[in-house]
């Protein structure tokens, strides 16, 4: 953290990139100084990986600027840029040997013999692969690959080296080695890193910021600790660590209500009864008697962690995890407390809980009992109610009305999944449609960054006819 | 012991197909007329070896511009959308489902006097022999065997790893370089088995020659197509003399690969 400047290195200015008329990166923004070492971090499909290629020459944004030390380089080609690249699979190169595969970006620069030489050998023992000149790549290991790999791209002294996930093919021991390998190597050659990866834990030990992606955006760059610490949303908090996230109510500033129960906090600004998301990690959680807590709870579930158990209590219908070095017996009620500090409020991720479309009817029919409405190019059939044909109208549908259906069912096909996040009770997903978001509740897992066919439960919804004079008002 | 069991059909094929007829020509050769062992046949074959360099020089010839033509090719149409891609090369190999008399019998036609070739360039002036020359078995040989040039470079060029052609722009390679220093090592492989695939056949190959050359453009397979009719012994020996060239050339080919892949 010390040894980076505050000298903006590379900067992406509102970048935007669609593949197939699909929205890769949407308008996104940041900012990378000299020697920093910055993981881009998000689930796959995020656009982490596009992120790293617009840097790195391989991709042209549709609009905005890449500026790489103050010029904009928007359509340089990758070979004139000054960015090396550790790629996921090393595409080392089978025809060259581990000395030949080093020196290929110095033979291009047209170095002297010697020099290359030189260089190679004092870059081979960076990377702790002395000797091994003149084995063929194919006969080394994984992390021996992983080795040459980052020696062919430091060698060339980049301003910027450019990693994509380059520990992903490793089993985790050599990867935890590599990672505080890979932070080393960082400092010591004194270069900015960028580093693409989807593991959290990942980010949090090499970094010196962390940006965090989900769908094409930026969520929150921050140190490791401020993203630990101070998720911006429930997003955030739950791809990184382990977390409780809870549907709470701001009652005033400094005062929450969750689980039925009014805490204090430390935040403000969220206006009176406004709904928020509330995060609370595991470890902060004090195991208490019943009479100090400030919840209670019945343990369901105990696990030896090896530092500390980590128990599942049940608060009324909501799951609250709990990590501490006191034990207590499954079926038992215990205490639990936070202190203020250690709750963390968050802004809702959607401004809305109920989904509410306003549609006109297409075509109803009175003796059937049902009608049809346009949405987003498909029609969607209502069974049980009947309004005419041209009646405005405004469907209210709670979270709970909405399911993913089977391939070829659904009232709205290909929907996105943007994010899924365990509130305790529910998982709450966010779908995303062609025109407008979606909140929905599951008690199963759902993959995101897929596509999905939403499909609606009329029955629980609840409708209203629009007319023109509330319309104008 | 399953695996022995499972090979025995394709050791007796070998043997009854392969190994068997090789001893009969090797036996052939080396005998005469009344079965005594005898050198004559390859004393008499040494009358041919004209024809046999000139058939060698023609294989070459034919290779190379098969290799000439067919590298840049595959590069192109590695280069285009996959969908391109099959059509290109479902298009080069829908001659090759005609019958190979057919097809050397439509250059004839092409090339004579009079023909189409002809008729077009007496139109602006231009008057020559096309047909029943060394070029003319040149061409015919070309478009007999390109598509066994191609293919093998389009495979193995086709599979070369993208990211492979990424890490050496990253490296700072402009297209000239990624080339030089990326593709075409990397698809020597193909080059090779293409180059084999190629000088293999038309080293041995007959009928060409007979319907595209002129009177002295015999190559040595129709010699042998033709003498093994009045005496076996010359055949076999021609034979035997042909395959040991073309072994040695593959010999030298492997070899050269080896080297290629290690370098």
């Amino acid at each position: 953290m010390e040894q980076t400047s505050n000298k903006v290195i590379v900067s992406l200015k509102d970048i935007f990139v669609r593949f197939d008329g699909e929205v890769i990166l949407n308008h996104i923004n940041l900012d990378i100084h000299e020697k920093e070492f910055v993981t881009i971090l998000g689930p796959s499909g995020c656009g982490k990986t596009t992120t790293l290629r617009i840097i790195g020459g391989f991709v042209n944004p549709e609009s905005g600027d890449v500026i790489f030390d103050g010029t904009r380089i928007n359509g340089m080609p990758p070979h004139k840029r000054n960015v090396n690249t550790v790629f996921q699979k090393y595409s080392l190169f089978p025809h060259l040997n581990v000395y030949d595969n080093v020196a290929f970006g110095l033979k291009l620069k047209k170095l002297p013999k010697d020099e290359i030489k030189q260089k190679v050998k004092k870059m081979l023992a960076v990377v702790d692969l002395k000797g091994y000149e003149k084995r063929p790549v194919q006969k080394l290991s994984g992390g021996q690959q992983q080795r040459v790999a980052i020696a062919r791209a430091l060698v060339c002294d980049p301003e910027i080296v450019l990693l994509d996930e380059p520990l992903g093919a490793l089993d985790l021991q050599l990867r935890k080695d590599m990672q505080l390998e890979l932070k080393e190597i960082q400092r010591s050659t004194q270069t900015t890193f960028i580093y693409v990866t989807h593991d959290q834990e990942e980010a949090l030990t090499m970094s010196d910021r962390v940006v965090v992606m989900n769908n094409g955006v930026i969520e929150q760059i921050g140190t490791p600790e401020e993203v630990y610490n101070e998720p911006v949303n429930a997003f955030v908090a739950d791809f990184i660590g382990e977390a409780n996230i809870l549907n709470g109510t701001m009652i005033a500033d400094q005062r929450i209500r969750i689980l039925g129960k009014e805490l204090p906090c430390v935040d403000k600004g969220f206006g009176k009864n406004a709904p928020v998301d509330v995060v609370i990690r595991p470890e902060d959680i004090n195991i208490t008697s019943v009479e100090e807590g400030q919840l209670a709870g019945v343990v369901e579930k105990v696990t030896f962690k090896g530092v500390h158990y980590e128990m599942s209590v049940r608060c009324g219908k909501c799951e609250i995890l709990v990590h501490s070095t006191k034990s207590a017996a499954i079926g038992t009620t215990v205490g639990l407390s936070v202190v203020p500090f250690n709750i963390q409020i968050m802004n809702k991720l959607l401004p809305f809980y109920d989904n509410v479309i306003e549609a006109v009817v297409g075509y109803g029919s009175e003796e059937e009992n049902y009608f049809e409405f346009p949405l987003e190019d498909e029609t969607v059939r209502v069974e049980g109610h009947f309004y005419p044909e041209g009646t405005a109208l405004r469907i209210t549908l709670p979270p709970e009305a909405l399911s993913l259906a089977g391939d070829g069912m659904g009232d709205l096909q290909d929907v996105y999944i943007e994010s899924v996040v365990y509130k305790g009770e529910h998982n709450e997903i966010i779908l995303e449609s062609d025109e407008r978001k979606w909140l929905m509740l599951s008690d199963t897992d759902e993959q995101v960054a897929t596509y999905v066919p939403l499909s609606f439960d009329f029955s629980k919804a609840t409708f209203e006819t629009v007319n023109a004079a509330q319309e104008e008002k | 012991m399953k695996s022995k069991l499972l090979s025995l059909p394709y050791i007796v094929w070998m043997l009854v197909f392969t190994m068997i007829p090789l001893v009969m020509i090797g036996v052939t050769a080396f005998t005469d007329n009344s079965g005594c062992f005898s050198v004559d046949a390859f004393v008499s074959a040494f009358q041919y070896t004209n024809i046999f360099l000139k058939s060698l020089w023609i294989a070459l010839l034919s290779t190379v511009i098969c290799l000439l033509l067919a590298y840049p090719l595959a590069y192109i149409i590695c280069q285009m959308r996959p969908s391109t891609q099959k059509t290109v090369i479902m298009l080069m190999m829908i001659p090759m489902w005609m019958n190979f008399l057919l097809r050397i019998y439509a250059w004839v036609l092409l090339l004579q006097n009079g023909g189409p070739l002809d008729t077009l360039l007496s139109a602006i002036g231009i008057h020559g022999d096309y047909s029943n020359n060394t070029a003319a078995v040149v061409v015919g040989m070309v478009y007999e065997y390109l598509p066994f040039m191609l293919l093998p470079i389009y495979t193995v060029m086709g599979k070369i790893d993208k990211s492979l052609i990424e890490a050496a722009q990253d490296l700072g390679s402009n297209k000239a370089s990624v080339f030089r220093r990326v593709i075409l090592p990397l698809s020597i492989p193909g080059v090779i088995s293409g180059i084999t695939m190629v000088f293999v056949p038309s080293a041995s190959t007959f009928v060409v020659a007979q319907y595209l050359g002129g009177t002295d453009d015999i190559m040595i397979g129709d010699v042998i197509d033709k003498i093994f009719f009045t005496n076996n012994h010359i055949g076999a020996a021609l034979s035997l003399v042909l395959m040991v060239f073309i072994l040695l050339f593959l010999v030298l080919m492997n070899k050269f690969g080896d080297e290629e892949a290690i370098a």
